[in-house]
């Protein structure tokens, strides 16, 4: 038995990770982050979520409180992703949330209390390895959620659970039903916790100036004008406002031009990923590695040589900003962003 | 437990808890009906605000019942504010800094509406700054609002200074004063005097929670928030809680009865606290005057720590403090009053409220004083270092 400090976010994830905790006898609290008081307090830290989580919380005799972090959220996350936009990137704010926030100033605060481990309810595996305790792939390779925590602190393992990493969606909603928490059926959150109402275009332009610029073909010649390269990222081929004869994606932004780059798929492919901040928990891999460079979707072969992903087969670029996690099997061993 | 949130919530005296219980089961009708049942309902209810009357120094017509401390306020604010606007003499709103959110809220929602608002800061001990008031104040001016004590940090704030200036400088204002922190410390009836209107809240001294009064003086005129069958002087419709009522007028008269005993005791228990706390916890500091804080309120800033931490660990060690302004949702945001007093938000982020009430025992402070100090040494000897 352990003294566990479990995230609740009001969904049915953390929900059913809080009632496993309790099962195998630990000593739980709960606790949801208030990480966005923004004018649209929806998301993950509306005060219906964190009304979900305080009752499941009683339903299962746990104590839960509320952290307020928005300060460093909007100083360690959303200002980042609102940068990292305006210099032409793409940033993954879930990555950064989880390194500054979750397994950052949640963990410091739980080992300040004395709590042994923090818990979510991520769809990922912490596993033993000759290295020590390491981010896995979760059993529901639909639903895995390894990626959005590749940055973290490797040494954040060692006092992380995970408890329904080996459950697949189905078994989580099927045990929450068998316990009656409200959150069994709850919808789903896809999408960043602090951009509802207006989307991303909405939500950038709103904090970042208008910037217009040029949209050239990749042999320099201009084809028309854009209003801030914010709204574009690398590969995208929605919302070219340019009439071009075949499917055409944008293959480069560069905010100090302002100018977006279009060209065709062949334009877009890539052998090699050119990483920076790397992080290897057990010193840089060697073998043949699995490469994923977005939260959910195909991923590619490929060795590491130094920074650079050196890839099996030409892949569509990578966006600057983002982030390119690397698995042996199915353990996170590397992860960096690409440049 | 030590349960040292008074300022919150306070238990129910026994006596508010007897004097509810008949209208819960035996006398159960609408006190607005003509027949025997309604005539014996209307009779407590009447009774109930002779004797809240009584003690607060008014005349039982100037007695609104209300739902609470923030109806209360939001009635006496826009209601003497739209009632201004209605007679065309004035359109400006000037509330203290560190008013409860009620008053603040409501000052918000005026301003959003198109009334001016000036908003006066504290000194550092917090007690609202005279001379901002006074330049805030014009012939224009519809409501002044400054509490009579804070609920942070417990000082009382000069009511008879305040209601001087603004007869001086804003002729056409009404005085308001949330006095809801009061009762337990101060005689509202003299305190309070010097407004026009005063707000209460059953909860903060032994009655029920949802029940609150707005003194309304003869000539005051209010628009009112809640319309409807023209109950409480056609201020505040809604069939009346009698229960709540008679619960509110009992606890309000054990309040002013007991006080020469239970104020003295009270200052007693909190000072031994706070010389334990501040003697345990050698950084430590007290925040608002302590020349002008009510016996109850103990506010400390403990540098380097969170206080939502704190609050944390001293909740599993069965200490019930409080700090900041809880939000909906149950987050600490840092405290607008220790922000309108001109400390720094470090220093709003690392203070706790312990508060002492009329249920206040030595085992309570016995417990504090033995787990609190014990408590902020381990979380600062736990600090994780990275």
């Amino acid at each position: 038995m352990a003294s566990v400090l479990v995230m609740m976010s009001g969904g049915v994830d953390s929900s059913v990770a809080a009632a496993l905790l309790v099962e195998q006898g630990h000593d739980v609290t709960g606790v949801t982050l208030k990480l966005w008081g923004g004018e649209s307090d929806s998301g993950c830290c509306s005060v219906a979520d964190v009304e979900d989580a305080r009752r499941v919380a009683a339903q299962l005799g746990i104590a839960h409180y509320v952290f307020n972090f928005s300060d460093d959220f909007a100083r360690a996350v959303v200002d980042p992703y609102v940068t990292g936009y305006a210099n032409g990137t793409t940033p993954n704010p879930c990555v950064a949330c989880n390194r500054e926030m979750k397994w950052g100033r949640l963990l410091r605060r739980a080992h300040d209390l004395g709590y042994e481990y923090v818990a979510t309810g991520h769809h990922a595996r912490v596993v033993p390895t000759p290295d020590g305790p390491r981010v896995a792939r979760g059993v529901d390779f639909g639903k895995d959620q390894s990626y959005v925590l590749a940055t973290v602190d490797p040494a954040a393992w060692a006092r992380t659970l995970l408890p329904i990493g080996t459950m697949t969606k189905a078994e989580v909603r099927a045990h929450a039903s068998r316990l009656g928490l409200r959150t069994a059926t709850k919808a789903e959150s896809m999408d960043v916790c602090f951009i509802t109402r207006g989307g991303r275009d909405a939500f950038l332009r709103a904090r970042v100036g208008a910037a217009p610029g040029r949209v050239v073909d990749t042999d320099g010649s201009l084809l028309g004008e854009h209003s801030g390269v914010a709204s574009f990222t690398i590969g995208q081929r929605r919302g070219l406002d340019v009439a071009v004869g075949e499917r055409r994606y944008v293959v480069d932004v560069d905010a100090s031009s302002s100018t977006i780059t279009i060209g065709d798929r062949d334009a877009l492919l890539r052998t090699e990923i050119l990483l920076c901040d790397t992080v290897f928990p057990g010193g840089a891999p060697t073998g043949e590695l699995t490469v994923q460079t977005r939260a959910h979707g195909a991923t590619a072969r490929g060795r590491l040589r130094g920074d650079t992903v050196e890839l099996a087969e030409p892949t569509p670029r990578v966006a600057p900003g983002q982030v390119v996690a690397l698995y042996d099997a199915d353990v996170v061993v590397g992860a960096g962003y690409a440049v | 437990m030590a349960y040292l949130d008074h300022a919150a919530s306070t238990p129910m005296r026994p006596e508010a808890v007897a004097a509810m219980l008949p209208f819960l089961s035996e006398i159960p009708a609408n006190p607005s009906g003509s027949h025997s049942a309604s005539r014996a309902a209307k009779s407590a209810l009447e009774d109930a605000r002779e004797r809240v009357a009584a003690n607060l120094g008014c005349a039982p017509a100037e007695i609104v019942f209300t739902g609470g401390g923030s109806e209360s306020d939001n009635l006496a604010v826009k209601g003497a504010a739209w009632a201004a606007r209605d007679r065309g003499d004035a359109d400006g709103v000037v509330v203290s800094g560190i008013e409860h959110k009620a008053v603040l809220a409501a000052a918000d929602r005026l301003e959003r509406d198109g009334m001016r608002v000036a908003r006066v800061p504290a000194t550092t001990g917090g007690v609202v700054d005279l001379d901002a008031l006074a330049a805030a104040l014009d012939d224009r001016t519809a409501v002044v609002s400054v509490m009579l004590v804070n609920n942070e940090v417990g000082t009382i704030q000069p009511l008879a200074d305040v209601a001087d200036l603004v007869r001086e400088r804003a002729p056409h204002a009404v005085l308001h004063t949330d006095a809801v922190q009061a009762p337990q410390w101060l005689d509202v009836a003299g305190a309070g005097a010097p407004a026009s209107l005063v707000a209460l809240s059953g909860h903060k001294f032994g009655g029920p929670k949802g029940v609150g009064v707005l003194v309304v003086r003869a000539g005051t005129r209010l628009v009112p928030l809640v319309e409807g069958g023209g109950h409480e002087w056609g201020t505040r419709a809604g069939t009346q809680n009698v229960a709540g009522v008679a619960a509110f007028a009992a606890a309000l008269e054990t309040t002013v009865r007991q006080r020469p005993d239970e104020l003295p005791r009270i200052r007693t228990l909190r000072d031994r606290l706070e010389r334990a706390l501040l003697d345990g916890i050698p950084d430590a500091v007290v925040n608002g005057d302590p020349a002008q804080r009510v016996a109850g309120l103990l506010h400390v800033a403990i540098p380097g720590l969170e206080a939502e931490a704190l609050l944390v660990a001293l909740d599993c060690a069965d200490v019930c403090a409080a700090s900041g302004s809880a939000c909906s949702s149950g987050a600490v945001d840092p405290s607008h009053v220790l922000v309108a007093m001109g400390l720094e938000r470090e220093r709003a982020l690392s203070s706790v409220r312990f508060s002492l009430g009329w249920a206040s025992t030595d085992a309570d402070v016995d417990h504090a004083v033995a787990v609190v100090p014990d408590v902020v040494a381990r979380l600062r000897s736990n600090r994780f270092v990275a």
